[in-house]
């Protein structure tokens, strides 16, 4: 077998620096942030949407509204993953309509989930417009979608598998790559 | 993340044969749910291609109309087919039936027939999911689902409490789907009702018997309080509608005697008001039988939801 070792590519202080570099950009793009609300893909997506509001809040000394988004019920492939799904309520207390979303997700790999993602804040309400930020992109789009905000961008072999892994859900901060069946 | 045991029947037949933490994965699942109720737009493409059928051989408004908004807010497509509880008869016509819905090759199919065991009956002949809407005085497990949300959503942990079924016990499938989901659940369950209405040895579901109305309302955290069926009673049981009402009915001056101030009551609908319960009872303050109705959405979308999920 391939005995490629699986390879950090980001560490804890990597990922602060990371999603800190990504609320500046969000910013300088939006010349500040009045009405922005940032929303998060449940469940890594949610945690890194509150760590770049934090950074936000921060920087800009200002009260941005966050939310978090429950894809499951929007995905086409609910027939064919392995394990059943169980989906939590998405949390969206704020108006979206004229809002500037921040859409924000772990890793950016089909754009299928970011699809769920858009229809579902669509059915919230009309938003001015939707900005996406990811982590990690890793390549190989099956939908014409893009990010305007990129942690990092790595290239991937298809089978390779990419795991973003925070300390809210895995205990621990990394991002690290490794080859499927390998872990 | 946390763990949750996975769904694995393809029918919805009866609390009697759900495990404990099928119910409460059901129940976790139906929380999700309300929330997409309460959406500007109250509805997900979750079950788009889906055909689900409401075969009711019985009249009802509200879980007929429960059910087909769930399957409604889950985009899949509904049809109804209503008969007359008069025109159907155990057995060969149920069958026949049946294969009028084969042919419609449908995913899934929701019954309500006067007979115990008719969705189970169901459940063996066609390739569809089926879901108990209640048979005969067998079960009605959406509406103990429903009920235990409730109590979940107002109260917290089911365990521990001590829950009162109050009514015509021996008819009532809702007390027998209660009884097992709750029970289940870890509360303290008490039947009350006229001796005539109560099932013999009805104690070995684990529960408490009392004829006595002050005792079940007495530390009662909640009240659930039955249908008199005077459509099911094919002889009388009782001496007359004035007399159950003074022994069993709810009012107000019952409550404030025996009962605890903020004990929650329960109804499954619909309400003979006046009878079972008060009419100052019936939208008091403790009354959450709306809550049910809206609550009964969610979790039979919850139903739909993770038996359409099963692979078979």
């Amino acid at each position: 077998m391939n005995e490629k070792r699986k390879r950090k590519i980001l560490d804890k202080e990597g990922i602060e620096r990371t999603l800190k570099r990504i609320a500046h950009e969000i910013i300088e793009q939006n010349r500040g942030t009045k009405n922005l609300a940032i929303v998060g893909i449940r469940s890594r997506g949610a945690f890194l949407a509150e760590r770049i509001t934090a950074r936000l809040r921060e920087i800009e000394k200002a009260e941005i509204p966050v939310g978090t988004l429950d894809i499951t019920l929007y995905r086409d492939d609910l027939t064919e993953i392995a394990e059943q799904p169980v989906f939590l309520a998405t949390e969206i207390n704020f108006d979206i309509n004229g809002k500037k979303i921040i859409l924000v997700d772990d890793v950016l790999f089909s754009g299928r989930t970011v699809r769920c993602a858009l229809d579902a804040l669509i059915d919230f309400g009309r938003p001015a417009n939707i900005q996406l930020a990811v982590l990690i992109d890793r390549g190989h789009r099956e939908l014409p979608i893009r990010p305007d905000y990129v942690g990092k961008n790595i290239p991937t072999a298809i089978n390779e598998i990419v795991e973003v892994r925070i300390k809210e859900i895995d205990g621990v901060e990394e991002v690290i790559i490794f080859e499927a069946g390998q872990e | 993340m946390k763990e949750t045991a996975a769904w694995t029947k393809k029918h919805l037949l009866g609390t009697e044969d759900l495990s404990k933490e099928e119910i409460q994965l059901l129940l976790d699942q139906a929380k999700g749910f309300k929330e997409v109720l309460e959406r500007p737009i109250p509805k997900v493409p979750t079950l788009r291609g889906r055909t689900i059928v409401n075969f009711f051989c019985e009249p009802s408004t509200r879980t007929r109309t429960s059910f087909e908004l769930a399957a409604k807010r889950l985009s899949a497509d509904t049809v109804n087919i209503v008969a007359a509880s008069s025109s159907f008869l155990k057995g060969e016509t149920l069958k026949d039936t049946v294969r009028n819905i084969e042919a419609m090759k449908v995913d899934m199919v929701i019954i309500r027939h006067s007979c115990a065991g008719a969705a189970l009956f169901l459940s063996r002949c066609v390739n569809a999911s089926v879901i108990n809407a209640g048979d005969g005085a067998h079960e009605h497990p959406t509406q103990a689902l429903l009920d235990v949300f409730t109590i979940q959503e107002k109260i917290g942990n089911v365990k521990g409490l001590k829950v009162s079924i109050i009514g015509d016990i021996a008819h009532s499938r809702v007390a027998r789907s209660n009884i097992w989901a709750l029970t289940k659940l870890g509360a303290n369950v008490t039947v009350c009702g006229p001796k005539t209405m109560m099932p013999v040895e009805i104690e070995r579901l684990g529960v408490k018997v009392t004829y006595d109305i002050g005792e079940a309302l007495r530390d009662a955290d909640v009240l659930n309080v039955l249908r008199l069926q005077l459509e099911r009673q094919k002889q009388p049981v009782f001496a007359g509608t004035r007399e159950y009402i003074k022994c069993f009915g709810i009012n107000k001056e019952k409550l404030k005697e025996h009962a605890k101030e903020d004990v929650l009551i329960l109804h499954p609908g619909p309400v003979n008001r006046g009878v079972e319960l008060s009419q100052d009872v019936a939208d008091g303050k403790y009354s959450v039988i709306l809550d049910q109705v809206t609550n009964g959405v969610a979790v039979r979308m919850a139903a739909l939801f993770l038996l359409s999920m099963v692979k078979t």
